[in-house]
């Protein structure tokens, strides 16, 4: 008799077949279960999906196209100096890998993205593109003001796609439907950095991927049923060393590289994988006027990253800090694309916070599709071993 | 008047004598108020004035003026030691730092020049700023710049931000949104640092003498659709959009800066003379060709000699509109000073998306009857950079003129390969040459990326 594969298992298998999947199938197939079902893409690192839920449409998330991805077109409207994510979306979409998507939002997030919302618009004529600008100000009556005008003219534009107007009530839904999510995201995140042997990165990581095509509220299902099922599959516990992985949130690294980073006795108990389903950092309020309320949680309770300004240098590296912190992390892994502007030059002001409170960290590029994990592991490795000796000290 | 200054010669010519500069008027005032503007830095502590710094694309110089700042420009800065020939090794201090070699080096040269002790291109003493004003306009990479400053150094930062014109169009939020920014915290900073009281009718001003400017410098740009061409575009418009994009738009010096250069420009005309280069007038005008993308400056006479030994002239260059776009234009208005300041950030040609820089290459070419276009693809700039292969390719397509594609890097010397661009511009010019004659593109792909630096 085969013995019967644990439930956890069959979880993640789901996730890896969606992650592996290049042609969104899933998608296709919640666009097929019902007529006129539309779906918007979104890029890195954070879009208000709320709004396009309550449009009744589907937010996809691309990520670009990963290592298994063979980019031929893509390479040849991009010079060797940029980086990897444009050329595979781009490749994506030629390839028609990307028709199920009525259209893309293009969130600020650096020159490179920037741009492809131009070539998006030339290239891809008869889709909806929108370049989705988000504030550098804080103020609620500057910044806030400003992104609620661009918040409403996305609300516009996806009201006449389908051909009705947005509700506040189906905008309040959404958030209420969203804050579930995000409240299950951070239970996941918890759980993780509670206990990195259970919940070990490369899993969370695909639970995160799965949210990318599922439907928010069956992603939200998917999540709390793994908590459920991971904690029914005890895993050995190792003396790993516990790390927090910075500069990723934007061109993804492979699977195989966060599974080099945790074969090699690193346990990655915080990260900056797929912020947009961490952003908001708590609840949106669901039962005022949402667009503002949208804002207020961006402008006073969002996270943190490269793309965002920060007003003063005594804010620089205290979002990372409060993550190696609250998880208890050891030490700081930046793992950051090739030519990622934003992540790079981030990176020497957050090193040198870390060094003013004696955390150590180690630093590598990758691309989505680097092949060679060899290095990766052998740096990490030894960056775990000295982690150890030091606590050791 | 031509006049000669001792030059360094080009570092491809190094077996030749050294040939005397030639420059005329207006490229010898421009360089005597650049250095000014590096003198008052130099003397700002002792007289007692505050230092302010500001990239260049949607700078506010007529607003500093309002609060007495002496204004450095960082991108200034760096070119300027690029063109000294003193950045590879700023950028290489500055990657032993720590930062990334992946990264801009306008950034590393400013960190390096920082780290060695704060001395200018000129050898002055560059005063660490005071105000960091972050209006960064078309580039993410400034926000980053500035951050690094800050780290480095505890210069307060204020920021503008700059919405980008995504949908090719300046709505009224983006405005509204810029002018509250003006009005609530980057004027009520600048008092504050300053300690001057913000005075609207100086701004006023100011921009009245910035529109005597602005009017002299388009008829100075569009002179070049005389044939020949009185003028580079490219290579010369660097010395005329100096003063302008920095730190005298708004200055009497500007002004008379300006009806000097637009008076010798118009005399060189009526004497059917082509560009001044620094070998003296160039010979006949073969080529007429619109550039998009920033200069190489660590080669930056080899690069332009490689054109005008050519008789290629740049008629128009997408890189003399980062700092406004007034040949479409735009004028200062001091009558709406603050919608007038937004408007001007809001328009600055990295603040347009792809769609509407492919207009603007393809109304050059056909406005300037240009031959084609030259991509100049800078490694450390990807607000340029990303998306012209495209860009390339539209114009191509709409067109029908050839086009090509080079890369160089701004201010590293490391990634100019002077045999690789020369080939490829000569190969360029044939393809033109042929077009010409069979009335058809030639069949080499101009869109193949040549290497960097071999």
């Amino acid at each position: 008799m085969a013995a019967t594969k644990p439930h956890v298992i069959e979880i993640i298998e789901r996730c890896e077949a969606l992650f592996e999947d290049l042609h969104f199938n899933a998608v296709q197939q919640w666009k097929a279960a019902a007529p006129g079902r539309k779906a918007i893409g979104y890029m890195p690192v954070y879009v208000p999906r709320e709004l396009i839920h309550a449009a009744g449409m589907l937010p996809v998330g691309i990520l670009g196209g990963g290592d298994a991805l063979e980019v031929i077109q893509g390479d040849a409207y991009y010079q060797s100096y940029i980086c990897r994510i444009p050329r595979s979306t781009i490749e994506l979409g030629l390839t028609g890998r990307l028709d199920c998507l009525d259209g893309m939002l293009f969130p600020s997030i650096c020159d490179v993205i920037r741009n492809l919302s131009g070539m998006w618009q030339i290239l891809f004529k008869d889709k909806y593109v929108r370049y989705v600008d988000v504030p550098q100000n804080y103020q609620d009556e500057i910044g806030g003001r400003f992104y609620i005008e661009e918040m409403q003219q996305i609300r516009d534009d996806l009201a006449k796609l389908r051909g009705a107007p947005i509700t506040d009530a189906e905008l309040n839904a959404s958030i209420d439907i969203y804050n579930d999510n995000r409240r299950a995201i951070r239970d996941l995140y918890t759980y993780r950095a509670s206990k990195p042997w259970q919940a070990p990165t490369s899993e969370v990581y695909l639970l995160l991927r799965a949210g990318m095509v599922l439907p928010v509220e069956a992603h939200t299902t998917l999540v709390r049923e793994y908590l459920t099922a991971v904690e029914q599959l005890p895993r050995p516990k190792r003396d790993n060393a516990r790390v927090v992985i910075n500069g990723s949130f934007c061109e993804q690294p492979p699977l195989a590289l966060i599974k080099s980073i945790e074969m090699s006795g690193c346990y990655i108990v915080d990260d900056d994988f797929m912020l947009v389903t961490r952003w908001l950092l708590d609840d949106v309020p669901a039962d005022r006027d949402p667009l503002d309320e949208l804002s207020k949680a961006f402008l006073h309770r969002s996270a943190t990253t490269a793309a965002k300004y920060e007003n003063t240098r005594e804010e620089k590296g205290v979002f990372l800090m409060k993550q190696v912190k609250t998880r208890g992390a050891e030490g700081v892994i930046f793992a950051a694309p090739s030519f990622c502007d934003p992540a790079l030059l981030e990176r020497p002001m957050l090193q040198d916070v870390l060094a003013k409170h004696k955390i150590p960290y180690t630093a590598f590029k990758y691309a989505e599709n680097t092949g060679q994990m060899a290095p990766i592991r052998e740096q990490a490795g030894t960056f775990a071993d000295s982690i150890k000796l030091w606590s050791a000290a | 008047m031509n006049i000669p200054i001792a030059m360094p010669k080009p570092t491809g010519t190094a077996k030749r004598p050294a040939a005397p500069v030639q420059k005329d008027d207006a490229m010898n005032l421009q360089k005597e108020l650049i250095n000014r503007n590096y003198m008052e830095l130099a003397t700002a502590r002792a007289n007692n004035r505050k230092v302010s710094a500001t990239f260049v694309p949607g700078n506010l110089n007529e607003l500093l003026m309002c609060f007495d700042f002496a204004r450095s420009l960082p991108e200034t800065n760096a070119l300027q030691n690029g063109m000294r020939k003193k950045s590879g090794k700023m950028i290489m201090d500055a990657e032993r730092d720590g930062q990334s070699e992946d990264v801009c080096t306008y950034v590393k040269a400013d960190l390096g020049m920082m780290m060695g002790g704060e001395i200018g291109p000129t050898g002055d003493p560059l005063p660490r700023p005071d105000i960091l004003l972050l209006s960064y306009t078309g580039c993410f990479t400034f926000m980053k710049w500035f951050e690094l400053i800050r780290h480095k150094y505890g210069c307060e930062t204020v920021m503008l931000h700059v919405p980008y014109q995504g949908e090719g169009k300046i709505a009224p939020n983006m405005r509204n949104y810029v002018v509250k920014q003006l009005k609530e915290t980057v004027i009520p900073t600048l008092e504050r640092v300053s300690g001057i009281k913000f005075d609207i009718d100086r701004l006023r001003q100011y921009m009245r003498e910035s529109v005597k400017a602005e009017e002299d410098l388009v008829a100075v740009l569009q002179s070049a659709k005389h044939r020949p061409s009185p003028i580079d575009g490219y290579f010369g418009a660097v010395y005329y959009i100096g003063p302008i994009f920095t730190a005298f738009r708004g200055t009497p010096e500007a002004t008379e800066f300006y009806r000097v250069l637009r008076g010798e420009i118009e005399e060189r005309i009526r004497l059917g003379k082509g560009p001044v280069t620094p070998d003296g007038d160039m010979g006949e005008e073969k080529y007429r060709l619109i550039v998009e993308g920033p200069p190489n400056w660590t080669s930056f006479r080899d690069f332009w000699k490689m054109f005008y030994d050519e008789g290629a002239v740049v008629v128009s260059s997408t890189y003399a509109k980062v700092g406004g776009l007034y040949d479409f234009g735009f004028r200062h208005d001091p009558e709406h000073p603050l919608e007038s300041l937004a408007d001007y950030c809001l328009g600055c040609y990295t603040n347009l998306n792809l769609p509407s820089r492919i207009n603007m290459i393809c109304k050059y070419i056909d406005e300037y009857q240009a031959d084609g276009l030259l991509i100049n693809s800078i490694k450390s700039c990807n607000s340029f950079s990303a998306g012209q292969l495209l860009i390339l390719r539209e114009v191509e397509k709409r067109t029908g003129k050839p086009a090509a594609f080079i890369e160089t890097d701004l201010v590293d010397p490391r990634y100019f390969s002077a045999a690789n661009v020369k080939n490829r511009l000569e190969s360029y010019f044939q393809m033109i040459k042929q077009k010409r004659t069979s009335g058809t593109a030639a069949s080499a792909p101009a869109f193949i990326p040549i290497a960097a630096a071999s």
